[in-house]
């Protein structure tokens, strides 16, 4: 039985390991932190939010600022897909982000049919706020959008 | 004195404290407690007699659509900008004051505290000879310490008496913005103290039979800037809420008391019960974000929020231990009530919008938190800029939750990346071209991008954080009430995006400036200008860094009748770079800007941003990257350098061969250049936060907490939390410069020695 946690991680009840969701690699013990069994680069964060002011001109350009911001990019070590982008500020200990009791897991799942791809939700918020604007169109003020 | 005093002594005791209470401020035992009262005796009795469910679900039919009706009659007649956009609610609580139900439309954060100045009513003013609550009278409120988002916010609240028995409480709040506070618009993030703040109103009386008490109005006319809007909008809300009453008896007298007293309690009770199954329902453990807040709208510095959410059989716990201390002088502190609202907010924006709005949703959940911190602020502390912290409230579960919910077999909604999280818009305040004074908000505030999905891009600009039903209003309406012109509005802001498999909704540019004004500025209240806001989730990246910009010293109405075409487009990123208007000063500045005068023509640039980005940027479809460039969002540089898609620039024909290549190719150089996690840790890992920040928080340890107070970095038990004091930002600056001056000097001098 396995479950899946994020896009690119699971967890194999039966091995009690993190495993990707890409290409099956096994990355490390469920009962520990994921991102020990993942590669880790340190990103500069103006190669991903390029600057779009003349750097020449102005020191602020819509770019993060390197000095206050990094961007940790977690790579799964056999596929190379981006499993986690994390922001912190040079030097911030990386996070302990998805600590699971395997035992309760276990216990929840035992009548639980497995999962292979994941439902997607309705999407309610969005539904709301289109409903809204619908709402908002039929109010009579001269003109219709 | 001596502990061992009798019963008797001690009752004696507590009447002659609390007959002698000095100062009815802010109760810690209302203000800390977000959870359900218990039953009362009334509601204990309709309850275990039973009630027919139909009729409970006929009656909450009734109700709904009364809070609707009510909250129509606000936003149609209501004259605060915020009214006009949807920034508002009407409610019904139970008699002991937990808030019910609100309005289908109405703002879902008032739901987790307008109730809370409705109990300090009734513990306080009930038995009190000198108030009392009695049938026709009506209660105002604005502060947030006792209750409430924050002080921009007025409710207006009356008791509903059904022979002769008090049932329930009905209310109505708008966001009326200006209350006089150090600058206009009601939102002052130059406030050092709370006494910078404005009017604040402790819940008081200022209706009886069902009149407003024209002295008091007037007292309140006379301390904000726009005496009309407080008068009109105090009788709006009144008549909201006595239509709301005919509409309740009218349900009283159908139904009967029962009916009403009960199907509130159980909606609280039912909500309540369904929480704690779909914590059930999730995994038992705890995942974990930070949050980092980059200004405090005077100087850069940066807070961490830490936010930890244990999840153990039908228990949620959230803790925030480590997150930064309070500020003593600057006004971006929350109190707790006001931050659970945002959480609240955040709960049924996002994770579970599917649920009741009411408090009951919050009331299950247990929240820690450090005292002092600038969540939990004490009552001393400015918080007028409380949006800061309350905006990372409404959104700090969207990664953390869906941690635990992407393995729950049924999903009640989407799973979604954060939401922008900033106030996005532009404060004024000044002289209209009418002759009157005024201060308030721009509805842009509610054009804040939506995160990516797990099955698709975020929606753009799609709502505000605090509720998905607010509109970003017509700029044609508020250029006929302020001499605010849009130069540029709506256009979204290219490249500025949340990259991922899917890619965030993106914000839109805001270019203003004045006409016609004696005396007219702006003020802008965002962070993210060094340390991006809204979090990607799942590999995707978040939101980029926003500025605001500015062209002063010009008047672009001069400009323009000198030359119709000297702008050829009003795109920021154009104007900045090339600099079309001759003379004009150009500048880039972080997105915290205290009141500011606009002379005329002057340009002010900013942008709503994006939500965060979902999953590996990789994995996304070439063919949406070709949608994106047919759009105009983004520029083929980014197509190729973040996407590595290869395509025909002209035709936007991709080559899918060459794609997958250069994707696996990019693939394997991330395996070559990334390190082990641990071999990365020694390298990365310092013993603490880099000593040119100013760092606010935890750091590996969340029970030390840093920050920097009086210019020097300073470490605090958690349990022992002070406030930090910050510089005066001109001070500062001056020290800067005199330093260079003497440096300088000393150079002339050794020039003039040696000569």
């Amino acid at each position: 039985m396995k479950v899946l946690i994020t896009e690119y991680l699971r967890i194999n009840l039966d091995t009690e390991q993190w495993e990707c969701r890409r290409c099956g690699h096994v990355h490390g013990s469920a009962r520990d932190n994921y991102k020990r069994g993942l590669l880790v680069y340190d990103r500069d964060p103006r190669e991903i939010h390029k600057p779009l002011l003349d750097t020449r001109l102005y020191e602020r350009t819509y770019s993060p600022d390197p000095a206050w911001c990094r961007i940790l990019e977690y790579y799964c070590a056999s596929c190379g897909t981006m499993v986690e982008a994390e922001y912190l500020p040079p030097g911030h200990p990386p996070l302990y982000d998805i600590e699971l009791d395997i035992d309760a897991l276990k216990l929840q799942w035992k009548d639980r049919k497995e999962v292979v791809e994941p439902t997607v939700g309705p999407d309610l918020a969005l539904e709301k706020v289109k409903n809204n604007r619908a709402l908002h169109a039929d109010h009579a003020h001269g003109h219709k959008h | 004195m001596n502990d061992q005093i009798s019963k008797e002594d001690k009752a004696l005791l507590d009447k002659f404290l609390a007959d002698n209470q000095l100062f009815l401020g802010p109760d810690p035992e209302i203000m800390r407690n977000h959870s359900l009262t218990p039953r009362s005796r009334a509601e204990d009795e309709i309850l275990k007699k039973g009630l027919d469910n139909h009729q409970v679900h006929h009656v909450r039919g009734l109700i709904n659509a009364a809070l609707s009706e009510a909250f129509t009659m606000v936003n149609q007649m209501g004259a605060a900008p915020g009214a006009k956009w949807g920034d508002l609610v009407t409610g019904i609580y139970t008699a002991q004051g937990d808030l019910a139900m609100i309005a289908p439309h109405g703002i879902i954060a008032f739901a987790a505290c307008c109730f809370y100045p409705i109990r300090f009513i009734v513990k306080y003013w009930s038995n009190d000879p000198t108030v009392g609550v009695k049938d026709g009278d009506g209660f105002i409120h604005n502060d947030a310490r006792y209750g409430g988002i924050h002080n921009t916010d007025q409710s207006m609240m009356m008791p509903l008496f059904y022979k002769g028995e008090l049932v329930c409480w009905l209310s109505s709040t708008i966001h009326e913005g200006e209350n006089g506070a150090t600058e206009p618009g009601g939102m002052p993030a130059a406030a050092e103290s709370k006494y910078d703040e404005g009017i604040k109103m402790s819940p008081f009386k200022v209706v009886e039979n069902f009149q407003l008490k024209r002295d008091l109005v007037t007292f309140l006319q006379n301390s904000v800037r726009d005496p009309k809007l407080q008068l009109e909008d105090m009788k709006v809300k009144l008549h909201a809420v006595m239509r709301l009453r005919e509409r309740i008896i009218a349900i009283l007298d159908q139904y009967g008391r029962d009916a009403l007293i009960g199907t509130l309690r159980l909606h609280l009770e039912d909500t309540e019960t369904e929480m704690r199954r779909r914590i059930r329902e999730m995994p038992d453990g705890t995942t974990r974000v930070l949050q980092f807040m980059d200004s405090s709208l005077r100087e850069n510095c940066l807070q961490k929020i830490s936010c930890a959410i244990t999840v153990k059989g039908d228990r949620l716990i959230m803790d925030f231990r480590g997150t930064a201390p309070q500020f003593l002088n600057r006004s971006v502190n929350t109190n707790i009530a006001s931050f659970k609202a945002a959480l609240c907010t955040g709960l049924l924006q996002n994770i579970w919008p599917d649920l009741p709005h009411t408090m009951a949703v919050l009331s299950p959940i247990e929240i820690i938190t450090d005292r002092n911190s600038i969540v939990d602020a004490e009552g001393e502390m400015p918080q007028a800029m409380s949006l800061m912290p309350l905006f990372k409230g409404c959104v700090v579960w969207t990664i953390p939750m869906n941690k635990f919910n992407y393995s729950v077999p049924h999903k009640y909604s989407a799973v979604i990346a954060s939401q922008y999280d900033q106030a996005a818009t532009f404060i004024y305040g000044g002289l209209t071209q009418h002759g009157d004074v005024t201060g308030n908000f721009c509805g842009d505030i509610n054009g804040n991008g939506q995160g990516a999905r797990s099955h698709a891009d975020g929606e753009h600009s799609v709502s505000p954080v605090f509720g998905f039903m607010c509109d970003s209003g017509e700029h044609e309406i508020n250029e006929e009430d302020t001499p605010i012109i849009r130069l540029g509005a709506q256009r979204l802001a290219k490249d500025r995006i949340a990259w991922g498999k899917y890619r965030g909704g993106m914000g839109y540019e805001q270019i203003a400036t004045a006409r016609g004004s004696a005396l007219w500025g702006f003020m802008t209240g965002c962070e993210g200008s060094k340390f991006p806001s809204a979090q990607g989730l799942f590999g995707g990246y978040s939101c980029p860094s926003y500025q605001l910009m500015k062209i002063k010293g010009i008047n672009i109405f001069e400009e323009l009748k000198k030359d119709p075409k000297v702008v050829e487009v009003f795109d920021i990123v154009k104007l900045m770079n090339e600099r079309p208007i001759k003379g004009g000063k150009y500048s880039s500045n972080d997105m915290g800007m205290t009141f500011e005068v606009c002379n005329e023509g002057e340009i002010y640039m900013i942008c709503q941003g994006s939500g965060g980005g979902y999953g590996d940027v990789l994995e996304r479809d070439p063919a949406l990257v070709m949608k994106d460039l047919r759009e105009d969002l983004m520029s083929h540089e980014n197509a190729r350098d973040i996407y590595k898609v290869v395509y025909d620039e002209k035709t936007l024909v991709v080559d899918e061969d060459a794609t997958k290549k250069l994707r696996d190719d990019y693939r394997r150089e991330r395996i070559r250049r990334g390190k082990p996690f641990e071999q990365f840790c020694k390298e990365w890992v310092t013993p603490e936060p880099p000593k040119d920040i100013p760092y606010f928080g935890s750091w590996d340890n969340n029970r030390e907490i840093y920050a920097t107070t009086m210019g020097q970095r300073v470490k605090m038990p958690a349990e022992q939390l002070q406030g930090a004091f910050m510089l005066n930002p001109k001070d500062v600056r001056i020290m800067q410069l005199e330093g260079e001056l003497e440096k300088v000097k000393a150079q002339l001098d050794d020039c003039r020695k040696k000569a």
